[in-house]
């Protein structure tokens, strides 16, 4: 099985992942439902720009998240100055990098959800007094829900497997950036190392398929449109 | 108490047009489906807006005039055709969601409704007809000025159909509540309007 180290590896993992997903998600949430159900001019925009991460080459997003949060971008300067941060060579920043990677697939599956969610529900419930937020409180957001963690489940499965723009913007430090991939990359370079490219391999496979099967069996329920809590 | 509608909208090729004014009992739209009778349940009810036109109830305008009240301060106790119920609450808070902290009347309308007994029941159990009472009770329980009915029988096989006409003509003789139905069954119409409308 694993030694310590590696089992350091995957705790850095889910720790990289678990932040990165939990920050993402309101956000995530938040675009979701402004693509789902407000009509705005530049939608295609602002729509194209979240889906980047998904098409433009992981180096580039890494190169772009290191321009922003450098010491002289203008995140990164701003951290530095007012909190005395930084995020790069640290945990934190390869979180960033996942998220950033991971939204726009928790994003896609999110708004599915709240779209699926039905209006004439809602307009039952104005009609019974409820204002708009009440109706997003007592609807809109209950009955998308499985989606909404579906949706979470697969960003979480998306930063724990984030390679490129992990490696760009925060470089792969053993013990504070070295996530699974960055791992079993490393061990590829060194020679008679393959039976730890096999072991974290087959952790990476493990954690992934769980959080497919999962995310896959809440997407069900959302189809069926039933409560799941 | 009295309604009155006087509103346009197009919609699509189709042109909705209606002017009206009814007092108490049960006014009913009486008309083929497919030319807009629903649409004005939903402008009434603040849920599709007129292209013009006024609307006011006892008096007080809800539309025109630069005025246009949101749905939720309309106090519109509407009925639709497929009982719209929450899937993912019971029955008692599908019936308590529009009443607030006055919980008055409860026990006096789940008893006439015949649907105490189902309190605890998930709306996805319950047959068509048990699932209409319950979307009248909730519609009564929000305390609503007036009651917006939408071909509330059409889903339902006869033997349902009666239990919910007998909730209707209760709503209409005992509560007194003014009511706007929306049907295309002449014999509904017969029962339940006090005037009907035909569109």
């Amino acid at each position: 099985m694993l030694d310590a180290a590696e089992w350091g590896i995957v705790a850095l993992s889910l720790k990289v992942g678990g932040v990165a997903m939990l920050v993402t998600l309101p956000v995530a949430f938040a675009l979701a439902w402004l693509l789902a159900r407000v009509r705005f001019p530049g939608k295609v925009i602002v729509d194209a720009a979240i889906h980047l991460p998904l098409v433009v080459p992981p180096v580039v997003t890494g190169w772009l998240l290191l321009l922003a949060f450098g010491p002289n971008g203008p995140i990164g300067g701003w951290l530095q100055d007012w909190f005395g941060i930084t995020v790069l060579f640290r945990w934190t920043g390869a979180a960033i990098a996942a998220g950033v990677m991971a939204l726009p697939l928790m994003v896609r599956a999110m708004r599915i959800s709240i779209e699926a969610v039905d209006r004439r529900l809602e307009n039952a419930a104005r009609t019974l007094g409820a204002g708009p937020w009440r109706v997003f409180w007592t609807l809109t957001l209950p009955l998308s829900i499985p989606g909404v963690l579906a949706g979470a489940v697969l960003g979480f499965a998306r930063s724990i497997g984030e390679f490129g723009a992990t490696i760009t913007f925060v470089s792969n430090v053993p013990g504070e950036t070295q996530t699974l991939p960055l791992a079993i990359y490393s061990a590829l370079q060194q020679p008679g190392a393959d039976a730890l490219v096999w072991r974290l391999s087959c952790v990476s496979v493990g954690l992934s398929l769980i959080a497919l099967i999962a995310s896959e069996l809440l997407t069900r329920r959302a189809g069926r449109g039933l409560h799941v809590l | 108490m009295s309604f009155e509608i006087d509103i346009e909208k197009r919609l699509g090729h189709a042109h909705v047009a209606l002017t009206l004014e009814a007092g108490e009992g049960a006014t009913v739209l009486f008309g083929p489906s497919g030319i807009g009778k629903s649409s004005v349940l939903n402008m009434v009810a603040g849920l599709l807006r007129p292209d013009r036109g006024r609307i006011a109830i006892d008096g007080e305008p809800l539309f025109g005039d630069g005025i246009d009240v949101p749905p939720e301060r309309r106090r519109a106790g509407y009925v639709f055709q497929d009982a719209r119920l929450f899937p993912h609450m019971r029955v008692r808070a599908n019936l308590l969601y529009g009443a607030g902290r006055e919980q008055d009347g409860f026990e006096d309308r789940t008893g006439f409704l015949g649907i105490g007994h189902l309190l605890d029941r998930w709306p996805r159990t319950l047959s068509g007809g048990e699932a209409q009472r319950v979307a009248i009770g909730r519609a009564l329980l929000s305390r609503p000025r007036f009651l917006l009915l939408d071909e509330p029988l059409s889903s339902l096989d006869r033997a349902r159909r009666e239990e919910v006409l007998v909730a209707i003509e209760h709503v209409r003789d005992v509560l007194k509540l003014p009511i706007l139905m929306v049907t295309h069954d002449p014999v509904e119409a017969e029962r339940i309007g006090t005037r009907v409308v035909r569109m």
